[in-house]
């Protein structure tokens, strides 16, 4: 089995995020990127497939500006064969990135596409569910558990009441949730092996999408800062407050 | 303009976050038909049609739309799309898995996690984890969005009823199958329709600490939730999860008991009216957005609480 696994480079997790003063934007420049936690489960996942036998190559994807190499570089020290970079300066929303991967779907025959279930900066959680739609393939997201079967698999989904076991069927677009794996730490020796493996580098008009964007962001703020309120020194004046004061109970 | 909004059920009950899409659906302007999937959902559908600002009730009764695959539903909605100007489920794990499969074969964006509606284009949503928010107008024909319910309030259930029809369903793709399901079981309210919470953290220690919790709970007919840390740590199942990744919530009251309060949970919890927390460690980020700030140890303090409340009740 062949897969494919989308990678997205976002501002680190561990960044607080401002908007710019113009509104126009958020804060990147000389922010520490990385990749989207999501897709290094993805990635993770897959490598762990590969091992146990399950699947032959991982390829993993990237789109975006040149930088994105770095992302691309992480998922093949996590164990990728190789990797593919759409590159463009251009800004990409969901429905673009799932287009141009569906090109890349057809031109390299993946028979499952692992997704991070959402990225941490737009925080849209739609590719994968997209791609899905635009090959016509199954969808399994927010996956806790994959089991590969015959021709389909089980897919384990976290679904707001707890947990559901859909049986997808083969090829197949899978997003990750958070409790699908914990992914390795990168070790020195397969950053350096990384760096020899194939990635190629592709643009979006050889592809032949529209990638025009179709939400326009008229403005990016902070909503209003929460106000911190007082501290109470006993459990009968917090209760007398939440009663007397707040009126919550 | 004409809108659709897609149920939230399962089959016997409609979820209350439909209500609260169907405020946000009402705040565009139109006529709003409510589309009901599923099978033997004759129920929903007639709660459905008692629902404030709906005109029309879609019924599509169908075994392949039981247990709302994204694949089933979405290429049932495509074919009910012409002529509606908006399609709008709520944000849930059902809505978030449903409605992009609907986008992309309509060839239009989505707008996720919608929290107000500035007009029948324009729209706020959180980005980075609700650190920031984006005001976004969409360019295309059909606006597809997705409604976080706890930014609009529920819509009042006492219309005279609507009409109600039957829509042919599209033929089972056949690309997946419901397996089954684990749910929690539980007597108390769920997380997003609760007034009261009381949630847990790293902070419990374990699982069997939770009862401590449960039983506060039980006397404020408050839900349980839990920060990240509690989840990942395996003290309680994941849709206990309260935060960006899990579930976001604003109740009346939010009591935050052993959370040292990440940017993760805080993203989740908020927005709601009025916050507590109780935790021995005074310099927890918690503490910044606390109405009622409580530096203590839980072991001792949520008891106290649990007592403090039974003579409440008892002096009436």
């Amino acid at each position: 089995m062949k897969i494919l696994v989308a990678v997205k480079r976002v501002v680190d997790y561990n960044v607080k995020v401002r908007a710019k003063a113009d509104g126009s934007g958020v804060e990147t420049a000389n922010v520490k990127m990385s990749m989207n936690p999501f897709d290094e489960i993805a990635i993770e996942e897959a490598v762990r497939l590969q091992e146990a036998g399950k699947a032959k190559e991982i390829v993993a994807v990237s789109l975006g500006v040149a930088a994105c190499q770095d992302t691309i570089r992480t998922a093949l020290a996590m164990g990728a064969d190789r990797g593919i970079l759409v590159e463009t300066d251009a800004e990409l929303q969901p429905l673009a990135v799932a287009k141009l991967l569906k090109v890349v779907v057809e031109k390299e025959q993946p028979d499952l596409i692992i997704l991070g279930k959402q990225a941490i900066d737009d925080d849209a959680n739609q590719t994968g569910q997209m791609l899905a739609a635009l090959l016509g393939w199954s969808q399994g997201t927010f996956a806790s558990k994959v089991e590969i079967g015959d021709g389909a698999i089980n897919v384990t989904r976290e679904v707001d009441g707890g947990l559901e076991t859909v049986a997808i069927k083969l090829p197949a677009v899978v997003t990750s949730d958070l409790r699908l794996n914990e992914p390795r730490f990168v070790k020195l020796p397969n950053i350096m092996k990384a760096k020899k493996k194939p990635l190629a580098v592709l643009k979006p008009a050889e592809l032949g999408v529209d990638i025009a964007p179709r939400l326009i962001t008229l403005k990016v703020q902070e909503p209003p800062k929460r106000q911190a309120g007082i501290k109470v020194d006993t459990v009968a004046i917090l209760v007398d407050k939440l009663r007397n004061e707040a009126h919550v109970i | 303009m004409s809108i659709l909004v897609i149920a939230e059920h399962d089959n016997a009950v409609l979820k209350a976050a439909t209500l609260n899409t169907i405020t946000a659906a009402s705040q565009l302007g139109g006529d709003i038909a409510i589309l009901v999937a599923g099978h033997q959902c004759g129920a929903v559908a007639q709660a459905a049609a008692q629902v404030v600002g709906v005109k029309k009730v879609l019924v599509a009764d169908a075994p392949h739309y039981a247990n709302q695959l994204a694949e089933n539903v979405a290429a049932l909605v495509v074919s009910l799309a012409g002529g509606y100007s908006h399609i709008l489920a709520p944000a849930t794990a059902a809505g978030k898995n449903t409605l992009p499969r609907v986008a992309a074969l309509l060839d239009v964006a989505q707008v996720s996690d919608v929290i107000k509606i500035d007009s029948v284009n324009t729209f706020v949503r959180p980005i980075y984890a609700g650190n920031v928010l984006a005001t976004v107008q969409s360019q295309d024909s059909v606006k597809v969005m997705t409604v976080r319910g706890t930014a609009f309030p529920a819509a009042a259930t006492t219309g005279s009823p609507a009409s109600i029809e039957a829509v042919a369903p599209v033929a089972d793709a056949g690309l997946s199958s419901f397996v089954g399901q684990q749910l929690t079981q539980s007597d108390r309210p769920e997380l997003t329709a609760a007034r009261i919470i009381i949630s847990g953290g790293r902070g419990m220690g374990n699982g069997d600490n939770f009862k401590l919790l449960e039983d506060v709970a039980d006397k404020l007919s408050a839900a349980v939730g839990a920060s990240r840390a509690a989840v990942d740590a395996g003290f309680v199942p994941n849709d206990y999860q309260v935060g960006q990744t899990g579930k976001v919530v604003a109740p009346d009251l939010y009591i935050a008991v052993g959370i040292s309060g990440a940017i993760q949970h805080l993203a989740g919890m908020k927005d709601s009216k009025v916050i507590v927390a109780i935790n021995k460690d005074e310099e927890a980020p918690i503490f910044q957005v606390a109405d009622y700030g409580l530096v203590a140890d839980l072991f001792v303090a949520v008891p106290e609480l649990s007592r403090e409340l039974d003579q409440l009740k008892a002096a009436g």
